[in-house]
């Protein structure tokens, strides 16, 4: 299925936002992840199903200003 | 004491935590600084990276507050879209509120500023927004909530200081309830010292810091600064005066004759 990840395209065998993360080895866990510019909370990972042309953030801490 | 949306700190300096030459320097400057407050930001992960999580753990070693920025939104959408990711990264309600205008001078826009404090402050967000020294768009801001309002005194990065001091004094005069912070714009400890001079709860600055030469000495110049202004403030300063008044007193001056 094709998805957008941090604004790149790609092809993922994933259904889901949790085997997503490991499929593309995300490690650890501080992200913030938005679908489709919804926020998507950690304990919901699991459960998010994922559609071709999903649009995906994942973000974490940095210096700012 | 001054108080953040109920929370109370004793620091008046709020520090950034970006664009220093290290971040072993960063954290040196940030305690030389006595902030008890710092900004971060959220930017994306590359697949497998380990970037966002080594810089959060050099944050947490700090035990300092986290004010998360919406720097580089140029929309309400996306503001309000960061500002909800950050709070589920970093756990907080606060939200250090950019929407900016213009890249040049990334000057903030107010309509969208407007736009997403209504919008957040709805979902129960402690809203700091950055803005312009203009008491139209503070007062609309305040009247939507923000209990906090973070003026710039200049543009971000460009250590001008107050350019337009007396908007700045007017903004202080016509908002005594709401918290007031210069963001962005300081260059120097004197700067530092006027804002509060005037009577500012507190300046929120980064890069005079980080781009410093010696960046933890001039945390702790900055540190000097702001209590000075602050002390100031709370002393009373005189106001200025068109002539000279002498300070020495004059009954019994020397070789003194009266003139008939």
């Amino acid at each position: 299925m094709r998805l957008i990840v941090n604004g790149e395209s790609i092809e993922a065998r994933a259904a889901r936002l949790d085997a997503l993360l490991d499929e593309l080895h995300y490690l650890g866990g501080h992200y913030a992840i938005a679908v489709n510019d919804d926020v998507v909370p950690r304990a919901r990972w699991a459960q998010t199903a994922l559609s071709e042309g999903d649009t995906i953030e994942i973000l974490t801490p940095r210096q700012g200003g | 004491m001054l108080t953040f949306y109920g929370k109370s700190f004793i620091s008046r300096l709020l520090i950034g935590t970006a664009l220093y030459p290290s971040p072993a320097i960063m954290q040196e400057a940030i305690r030389a600084s006595g902030a008890e407050i710092v900004t971060v930001s959220l930017r994306r992960e590359a697949a497998g990276g380990r970037a966002g999580e080594s810089f959060w753990s050099l944050v947490r070693e700090l035990n300092v507050t986290v004010l998360p920025n919406t720097a580089g939104c140029r929309s309400a959408r996306d503001a309000v879209t960061t500002a909800r990711l950050a709070r589920e990264l970093f756990g907080t309600q606060w939200i250090k509120l950019e929407v900016i205008a213009d890249d040049e001078t990334l000057q903030p826009d107010p309509v969208g500023l407007l736009e997403a404090a209504a919008l957040l402050i709805r979902d129960g967000f402690a809203v700091f927004p950055y803005c312009t020294e203009d008491l139209g768009v503070a007062m609309r801001l305040r009247d939507l909530g923000c209990r906090v309002v973070m003026p710039w005194a200049a543009p971000i990065g460009s250590a001008r200081g107050l350019v337009n001091r007396e908007a700045l004094k007017l903004l202080r005069a016509r908002l005594p309830d709401v918290t007031l912070v210069i963001d962005a714009g300081l260059g120097a400890p004197s700067h530092a010292a006027a804002a509060l001079e005037l009577g500012y709860d507190a300046v929120l600055l980064n890069t005079a810091v980080a781009k410093a030469a010696d960046p933890v000495a001039m945390a702790r110049a900055f540190r000097l600064g702001v209590q000075a202004g602050r002390t100031a403030f709370e002393a009373g300063l005189m106001g200025p005066r068109d002539f000279a008044s002498p300070s020495t007193p004059v009954v019994g001056t020397p070789f003194w004759h009266a003139v008939s």
